[in-house]
């Protein structure tokens, strides 16, 4: 039981109900999220650990949760004009737009971006294995050692690139 | 309305420049008057803050609508807030006084 004069809800930001959203009901990982909400991995494990403790205190203590506030930006809607090609946002998101802000055709359709989340761009060092032996390269795959690997050229344990660099160095 | 577009010079015969934050001329176009004023961009070589600078600029001559290639991930949701539209135009080929004659047509 909450004490009298203790405060009996807590606030669960926005930020911070998306984040349970993202991880815990749609199973996405830190990454994948970071990306959904559009900050930084470390930022989205903060915001994620913070939405932890207020729900463990709602839970544990028996208070209400209530959800508002906090540091959001919704993105605007987007289009796409069939006839000049032309991409355009909505910044009054209550309207929807009739036609083209450009040539005035009225064949518009909502514009989804493409799912870039399969094609990470990976230049760090850091995400290339390396043959110490023969110079054989190769993407790192997530969540496996690379020195477990073998090179399918020379046979030699593949090592992380910039760990290689280092011992140059 | 007046409408910024971002031009690789100073006539209208130019080309689109398809960056917003480091483009090389601002044409801010009046739709009900026809009116055209040319801005060279002050923010052109900048190495950081371009994009917001450059929204200030745009945002000072009271523009609802900016047409460019390009939009940075740092100025879309300032423009969002500031309700001017973008328009991402991919054609670098095309001319200022295309775009013009596009948005006369409407």
């Amino acid at each position: 039981m909450a004490k009298v004069g203790q405060p009996r809800s807590v606030f669960l930001h926005l930020e911070e109900y998306e984040v349970i959203r993202l991880c815990d009901f749609e199973n996405l990982n830190h990454h994948e999220a970071a990306r959904v909400m559009d900050v930084s991995r470390p930022t989205l494990t903060r915001i994620y650990a913070k939405a932890r403790a207020k729900i463990a205190d709602a839970l544990v203590t028996g208070k209400q949760i209530i959800i508002e506030g906090g540091k959001i930006y919704f993105d605007s809607e987007w289009y796409k004009c069939n006839v000049c090609g032309c991409l355009f946002n909505q910044p009054e998101k209550s309207v929807t737009p009739e036609k083209c802000p450009l040539c005035g055709s009225g064949s518009i359709v909502n514009y989804v971006p493409v799912d870039d989340s399969t094609q990470v761009t990976r230049r760090a060092p850091s995400d290339i294995c390396v043959c110490p032996g023969c110079g054989y390269e190769r993407e790192h795959e997530p969540s496996r050692r690379c020195k477990d690997e073998e090179c399918p050229v020379c046979g030699s344990h593949l090592i992380r690139k910039n760990n290689l660099l280092a011992k140059d160095i | 309305m007046k409408v910024a577009i971002t031009s690789t010079g100073q006539s209208l015969e130019s080309k689109l420049d398809q960056r917003f934050g480091r483009c090389a001329f601002f044409v801010i176009y009046d739709t009900e008057t026809g009116g055209v004023e040319i801005l060279p961009n002050p923010n052109k070589d900048a190495e950081e803050g371009a994009g917001p600078a450059s929204v200030q600029l745009v945002a000072s001559k009271e523009v609802e609508k900016i047409v460019s290639g390009e939009f940075g991930y740092k100025i879309k949701s300032l423009l969002d807030s500031l309700r001017i539209q973008m328009v991402v135009y991919k054609e670098p080929e095309k001319t200022v006084k295309s775009v013009i004659d596009m948005l006369n047509k409407q």
